[in-house]
């Protein structure tokens, strides 16, 4: 009940800056993903790319309640985290195209964003491999005695694998600062959740590790945040551990490989999902508060647009690596 | 100097780290309160406490994966497998996270974390318990492979093994755990990567690694009786290997055999004599011979695990092939 007398005060009141701030980071993920939809079609882009599109309010929602110091790791999906944490749209685009002057230099691609400098700890390609690493940076804050905490995002699809049970077991097991998030988004490719889970409200699997959990809608920024701040709280003040299942759905294919609809999931049921656009939502939400009008917006979208444009000359200037760099960073060459 | 087990040798190592540098803990399967499955942390938990002596349930991908992701962030662990056939359920963690987070994250993250365990076969331990895993991680660019035969470079090695920011597979030898050497109490070091001429002949080379090379030791005092001097590498490290050591001694020689525990196919010999046809074609007076377990799942009776075994009298009938005496 508090989070729900929590959830209700933050969205009702207005907070011009606040609101700008996440409209902002929500439409400059949706206007980047447009334009690496564009970039693949070109060929700029190569391999396999998974788009954000639908979901922002999840990685705005939850990485605006967290400090700088605290750490974020995620899944292959990882371009729209990687910009909500901080991490800039030149050096996510330059490594989308595979430029030296890419966040990893263009030997990662979009499945492997890493940023030391925001403590992102990288986009994983393996799904479920990571969740076992989160557990173990959630034990390393605990080891220094620290107040940080470690969120990690992942697909609906993971809590089927054997990385996730052992993971959150020992999360829970140890009382670690972790905060587990279920971008429940519907489908693990092109199976949905109904096809390969047992159950079907998947927080639920928490409590077979005895850990605070909570479902929460995912196209909401506001109930992303309040369900996020309150499982931070609970990470930094007690270091217990929260599984959170945040609702949300995926308006692209799983991958520029697939098609949007029509093999596993229906176009009436996509436009139906679409009618709860999250940057929408938000959008609506502040013009009725009058903290939006028309002009800023499209002023806004005009500056996102510019910047973007401008992450895909950077990345475009920017050459690939040399041939020399091919053996470089395979071993530290460094000993403590 | 102190003559200690080989168990004593890793656990001085460890402790004499965790003494060093308060970053570096211990993690694993009975690895606290029962003071270790081959008890080579015996009294740790009560020198170090529970945060750096930390029991895990039976979780070999979970755990594997919090040492990599402590790592990350700036840890050493040390990640103990009750044995490397267990390992095999955390294989996601050594390869796809542990060996290419640096290469993957642009040269970004780091991951000093040691993997380690008993490898190889014991004694009618069957099928599941008694393989020799070297050759497989040893194909993976960005982990570090070592097999210590003695208690001095399993000592050394593993400090070194500690001190690296890479990830490391330590794999211990799981019959050698009780054998004696001789151990100095003061710090050293073993620079991985360096194999060590563990004696010195003229007639034919053993090219050895972790436990084989009691047995290519025995080989050669057996050979030395009849005036056949080996010498014997040990390799200690199989990645990076210390190529030069093998075509040095294979130079001087003109015979080799390669002697592992571990299958034949895409086994550690095929890299060793990959290293020796390129650098020592002109060199070579026979073909390089190979001895190896045989190529089938470990058995039980005894009778068959040893046909199945690579052993010493195995060893020298190839050292007798290579040169021509038989």
């Amino acid at each position: 009940m508090l989070s729900m007398a929590k959830k209700k005060l933050e969205a009702d009141t207005k907070d011009a800056a606040r609101d700008t701030a996440l409209l902002h980071s929500m439409l400059l993920q949706r206007r980047f993903e447009e334009r690496t939809a564009e970039a693949y079609a070109l060929g700029k882009i190569g391999g396999f790319c998974h788009l954000y599109i639908g979901q922002e309010a999840v990685s705005t929602g939850t990485l605006s309640m967290l400090r700088p110091d605290d750490y974020v790791i995620t899944t292959y999906r990882d371009h729209g985290q990687a910009i909500a944490r901080g991490m800039t749209p030149r050096a996510v685009m330059a490594e989308l195209f595979g430029r030296q002057d890419g966040c990893v230099r263009g030997k990662g691609g979009s499945m492997h964003m890493f940023d030391a400098n925001t403590n992102f700890l990288g986009g994983h390609g393996i799904v479920g491999g990571h969740v076992p690493l989160a557990t173990g940076v959630g034990f390393a804050i605990k080891y220094r005695g620290g107040d940080q905490c470690i969120v990690c995002f992942m697909g609906e699809s993971v809590v089927n694998t054997g990385a996730f049970h052992e993971a959150l077991n020992m999360a829970a097991l140890w009382k670690l600062p972790c905060v587990f998030i279920i971008e429940n988004n519907r489908y693990g490719m092109g199976t949905s959740l109904e096809r390969a889970s047992a159950i079907h409200d998947i927080y639920e699997r928490g409590a077979a590790y005895n850990m605070a959990r909570q479902q929460c809608d995912g196209q909401d920024v506001f109930a992303v945040r309040a369900a996020v701040g309150e499982a931070v709280e609970r990470a930094r003040k007690e270091q217990h551990p929260t599984l959170l299942e945040i609702r949300t759905y995926r308006f692209m294919g799983h991958s520029m490989s697939d098609a949007v609809s029509g093999t596993y999931r229906t176009k009436a049921e996509l436009e139906e999902y679409m009618k709860r656009d999250p940057i929408t939502l938000l959008r609506q939400r502040m013009e009725a508060n009058g903290t939006l009008t028309e002009e800023h917006l499209r002023a806004m979208d005009a500056e996102i647009k510019a910047v973007v444009q401008d992450a895909w000359d950077f990345a475009d200037a920017s050459p690939e690596l040399p041939l020399e760099a091919l053996y470089e960073d395979v071993y530290a060459d460094t000993t403590t | 100097m102190p003559v200690i087990t080989y168990r004593d040798a890793l656990g001085a190592a460890i402790r004499e780290e965790m003494q060093r540098d308060d970053r570096v803990f211990l993690m694993g399967e009975e690895v606290a309160v029962y003071q270790g499955a081959y008890k080579v942390s015996k009294g740790f938990l009560q020198e170090f406490g529970e945060m750096r002596v930390v029991d895990t349930p039976i979780t070999e991908l979970g755990f594997a994966g919090v040492g990599v992701g402590a790592a990350m962030v700036g840890l050493r662990p040390v990640i103990e497998f009750m044995t490397w056939n267990f390992a095999l359920l955390a294989i996601d963690q050594v390869v796809n996270a542990a060996a290419k987070m640096l290469y993957m994250s642009g040269g970004q993250f780091k991951i000093p974390i040691v993997f380690r365990g008993p490898n190889g076969a014991a004694l009618q331990l069957s099928a599941q318990h008694s393989q020799a895993w070297e050759s497989w991680l040893a194909h993976i660019p960005g982990l570090k492979v070592i097999a210590p035969g003695t208690p001095y470079d399993a000592k050394g090695l593993l400090k070194s093994a500690i001190r690296d920011d890479n990830p490391v597979c330590f794999l211990e030898g799981e019959m050698l755990y009780n054998t004696k050497g001789e151990v100095p109490d003061e710090d050293y070091t073993i620079p991985i990567g360096k194999a060590d001429l563990k004696r010195e002949g003229d007639h034919c080379s053993i090219i050895t690694h972790g436990k084989m090379v009691l047995v290519a030791m025995q080989a050669a005092d057996q050979l030395a009786k009849e005036g056949i001097r080996l010498d014997v590498v040990d390799l200690r490290t199989i990645r990076p290997m210390d190529v030069e050591a093998i075509t040095a001694s294979v130079h001087k020689t003109n015979r080799a055999v390669v002697l592992e525990e571990g299958w034949e196919v895409c086994g550690v010999g095929a890299q060793v004599v990959d290293y020796i046809q390129r650098d020592c074609f002109d060199s070579l007076d026979a073909p390089v011979l190979r001895v190896h377990q045989a190529d089938v799942p470990m058995p039980y009776a005894k009778g068959l695990e040893r046909a199945a075994k690579p052993d010493l009298p195995k060893t020298i009938a190839a050292v007798r092939k290579v040169m021509y005496l038989d």
